[in-house]
């Protein structure tokens, strides 16, 4: 019975994108606020959180862990063929980056100098927009990063 | 201790153009309204960034611990969704509790302080530890319409709350003068607000006056006892000649006066200023903040700066704040705030 109503909806491709929502949801915590996690018997935190400690397997002992919001790029590249949905922002800076606690996150860099992009540049977490799938939408929030020195 | 500030963050996007980028394009003067250039949100940013940017900085200066935040209220005519709220994004992306009371205002440029008024009496009425208030707008403007000299993006977050060692500004009162005056509106599947001209600065005259001698009349409190003095400020004058009618001299408006450097923040406008006030401000110092939001209403507050302003300041003032910025031309501005219609 849900095909008569869709056609009111009178989009599709809008509908198929608000089942993304929910899963969206599930990752809030590791995209707003960088929350991965720490095994406590390795000592080593992950990024995004994994379900078992790829080190220590069985006898791990994970806990959930906000990430320092500072690190240091350790590489990085200038993308000029985005990925369906990021045409309108490219080219831009994507890159690897090593946070203070030795985790590893790979984000976009906005707000930055090109001659201040450089392997060993310190960066900053900020708050953005990660994308929107149309105008009927829910917007993606996440974490980009930004040079600070 | 009275509730007041126990902290602030600001937020203004790098990007600017220049008002004379802007008369290139259409070949017409701004008129002289006293403003250099507007910060303009990047592609990827919304009111909502915006707030949580700006919070994210009161956090981190003031050392608040998200966990005692119990309401957020953010006030923008530019909120990101028609239905669903900034303020719960903003909550989650701050990492709050679930115990918050939440909600979106909009009242023009005057949601912001609003929501002051409202952290303010709910922590009077001890329902929270710390209310957070925000303005933030990525204001719309019409191209080759008069607004888009100055319709600006940025944001200001306010933290209520009454700890003795934390307060750095005791709200010692604060009122509103409303009307129903349609100067400036935005129907509901229009893309961009709609004004009435000249007709605006007599609405911001009527109401920011007005509230300011509510206030005074409220308090008994003379206008040349004031320190410093913020109002909204559209453009670059009307703060000015406010004051003047008021009898307040422009140089206690002037470091509050953050339009002609960014343009109208809109909901961020007069806690902006407000802000690049208290980042200067000596304690025992006595503040008058009046904002106006059209349609329309100013709120008015008397605030009063405590010996905890002495070391619990924003890390980095407004003014050093804005420094940091790159200029765009008119068709990067157009593509970074979407008005290219395949965008
Ligand atoms: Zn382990």
């Amino acid at each position: 019975m849900q095909q008569p109503l869709l056609l009111f909806i009178g989009d599709l491709r809008g509908d198929s994108m608000h089942n993304i929502a929910p899963l969206n949801w599930r990752k809030f915590p590791e995209r707003y606020l960088l929350k991965g996690n720490y095994c406590e018997v390795c000592k080593q935190a992950f990024f995004p959180p994994r379900p078992i400690c790829p080190n220590c397997r069985r006898k791990g002992k994970l806990i959930q862990m906000e990430m320092p919001r500072q690190g240091k790029i350790l590489s990085y590249t200038k993308v000029h063929v985005p990925p369906e949905g990021f045409k309108n922002e490219a080219p831009y800076y994507l890159a690897v980056i090593e946070l203070e606690n030795k985790a590893k996150v790979l984000s976009q860099i906005v707000d930055s100098e090109q001659e201040k992009i450089k392997i060993g540049a310190k960066v900053k977490k900020v708050f953005r927009q990660i994308g929107e799938p149309d105008k009927y939408g829910t917007i993606t929030y996440g974490y980009k990063f930004k040079v600070i020195q | 201790m009275t509730a007041g500030i126990v902290g602030y963050g600001i937020y203004v996007p790098k990007l600017r153009i220049k008002v004379s980028e802007i008369e290139r394009v259409w070949q017409k003067s701004s008129g002289g309204i006293g403003v250099n250039e507007k910060a303009v949100a990047s592609i990827d940013e919304d009111a909502c960034t915006l707030a949580v940017e700006a919070a994210r900085r009161g956090i981190e200066d003031f050392s608040i611990d998200p966990k005692r935040i119990n309401a957020i209220y953010v006030g923008s005519e530019s909120h990101p969704y028609a239905v669903n709220p900034t303020s719960s994004i903003v909550g989650d992306a701050l990492g709050t509790t679930n115990k918050y009371y939440a909600v979106d205002m909009e009242f023009a440029c005057k949601a912001g302080t609003a929501g002051m008024q409202v952290c303010y009496a709910l922590k009077k009425a001890r329902m929270i530890d710390i209310g957070l208030a925000i303005g933030s707008d990525t204001a719309q403007s019409k191209p080759n319409d008069a607004l888009e000299f100055t319709a600006a993006s940025g944001a200001a977050a306010f933290f209520i709350g009454d700890k003795k060692d934390e307060v750095i500004a005791e709200i010692e009162s604060t009122c509103s003068y409303t009307s129903d005056m349609p100067d400036f509106w935005r129907r509901p599947k229009a893309e961009f607000p709609e004004h009435t001209g000249r007709f605006t600065a007599e609405a911001y005259f009527k109401h920011v006056i007005g509230a300011a001698k509510m206030i005074l009349e409220e308090t008994g409190y003379r206008a040349d006892e004031f320190d410093y003095a913020v109002f909204h400020q559209p453009n670059g004058k009307f703060p000015l000649k406010a004051a003047s009618i008021l009898g307040i001299e422009t140089k206690k408006v002037e470091q509050g006066l953050i339009t002609p450097l960014i343009g109208n923040t809109y909901s961020g406008s007069t806690m902006i200023g407000l802000a690049s006030i208290l980042d200067i401000a000596k304690p025992k110092q006595k503040i008058l903040a009046v904002s106006y939001g059209s349609g329309a209403g100013s709120d008015a507050f008397i605030i009063n700066t405590t010996d905890n302003i002495s070391d619990r300041r924003a890390k980095v003032p407004v003014l050093e704040m804005i420094k940091e910025k790159e200029y765009i031309d008119y068709a990067l501005y157009l593509r970074h705030r979407r008005k290219i219609k395949s965008l």
